[in-house]
């Protein structure tokens, strides 16, 4: 099941009222269903693997014990044989015989449990995938409810207190507006500073005669005068 | 962290650029809190939490504030830009066009807290640039 089809569907159809649920809650449950089962499936899994993984070390511990056993008795025939008890190196042969009966059996079983073991492993893989994929879908349905339910709750809450969810443009002229008054403000500031640091420092230029010392009164007599001569 | 704890510990809260944060919670079927940053125009961002994830919405226009002459171009638009926008993407919910992101719920204060930022910023761009689509 393609989840996001379904919402798909829904959507197209128009079940896009705010607060609907998009898949009805049935479909759901059926999805935490199916997480159960695989949950359930999977801790089953490890329970077993564990206990093919206990059995699968328990022959390979007989199959190196059985070896040695050989190695050992087969030293002994070599012994007997060394001394001529030919009898006696037979009987020892048969019991290595007997040993390589019993070490080919564990070896099949051990090789059995190891098969066991990669089904179950890959089997659990396949589980944790599907796990993984049924709870994304579920989180599909669970987001879109849970968005549509907020957008529900955030407009009642704007319808009954007043405080309007803004259009855009107003939204962007509020912005504006603080923006300019902030840049206004700014701006003032700057200016007053211009205006004190640039005060402050003709004035102390002007005490110390500094600069252009005269006032405008006097530069433009003296330009007046300067005028007047010349014409005479 | 509940709605709640998650209204209280962002109340508390003074990022390194010195945004603080007022939040209130708003009851309805699933819970929201309502965070706006003060001292910094913008947008009041919409937080509510899933089982897996935490989703922060700003809600930017309605289908009808679209000039519908535009609106094929708008959403082309959209869908062209929203890969550059960072943390945020376009989605719709209901008639309203939202900007929203997503986190895991496992994601610490800080990382919700910068999402909460990054989308009021995100928005005030969104808005001014898109401003000739809309009525």
């Amino acid at each position: 099941m393609n989840i996001l089809k379904k919402i798909m569907t829904a959507i197209r159809g128009g079940t896009r009222e705010l607060g609907e649920s998009i898949v009805d809650s049935q479909g759901t449950r059926i999805f935490e269903q199916e997480i159960e089962d695989a949950q359930e499936s999977l801790k089953k899994a490890k329970h077993d693997l564990t206990q093919v993984m206990a059995k699968e070390m328990q022959a390979s511990r007989k199959v190196e014990s059985i070896s040695a056993e050989i190695e050992k008795n087969e030293g002994y025939v070599a012994d007997a044989l060394a001394k001529k008890e030919e009898s006696l190196a037979l009987e020892i042969a048969t019991k290595v015989a007997e040993l390589e009966q019993d070490k080919a059996l564990q070896v099949d079983a051990q090789q059995s449990y190891e098969k066991h073991i990669e089904k179950l492993k890959s089997m659990m893989e396949k589980a944790e995938r599907q796990l993984k994929d049924y709870e994304r879908q579920l989180t599909m349905v669970k987001t879109t409810e849970n968005v549509q339910k907020a957008t529900a709750a955030i407009t009642d809450n704007f319808g009954t207190t007043d405080s309007t969810l803004m259009s855009a443009k107003e939204s962007l002229d509020r912005i504006r507006k603080k923006q300019e008054d902030f840049d206004d403000r700014n701006l003032a500031a700057e200016q007053l500073d211009a205006e004190n640091s640039g005060k402050n420092l003709s004035d102390k230029m002007k005490q110390a005669g500094i600069g252009d010392t005269q006032s405008a009164a006097e530069a433009v007599l003296a330009r007046l005068k300067a005028k007047a001569k010349k014409k005479a | 962290m509940n709605i709640q704890d998650y209204a209280i510990r962002i109340s508390q809260n003074r990022t390194r650029e010195g945004f603080t944060f007022d939040c209130q919670t708003i009851n309805g079927e699933v819970e929201v809190l309502q965070i706006e940053i003060n001292g910094m125009n913008g947008f009041p961002i919409f937080l509510t939490k899933t089982q897996n994830q935490i989703i922060c919405i700003v809600y930017l226009w309605s289908e009808d504030e679209v000039k519908s002459e535009k609106r094929t171009q708008m959403l082309e638009m959209m869908l062209d830009t929203s890969i550059s926008i960072p943390l945020s993407a376009y989605a719709r919910v209901g008639n309203r066009f939202v900007l929203y992101g997503a986190l895991s719920v496992n994601s610490n204060l800080d990382k919700v807290i910068e999402e909460v930022v990054t989308l009021n910023e995100n928005a005030i761009d969104v808005v001014t640039a898109m401003e000739d689509f809309l009525k």
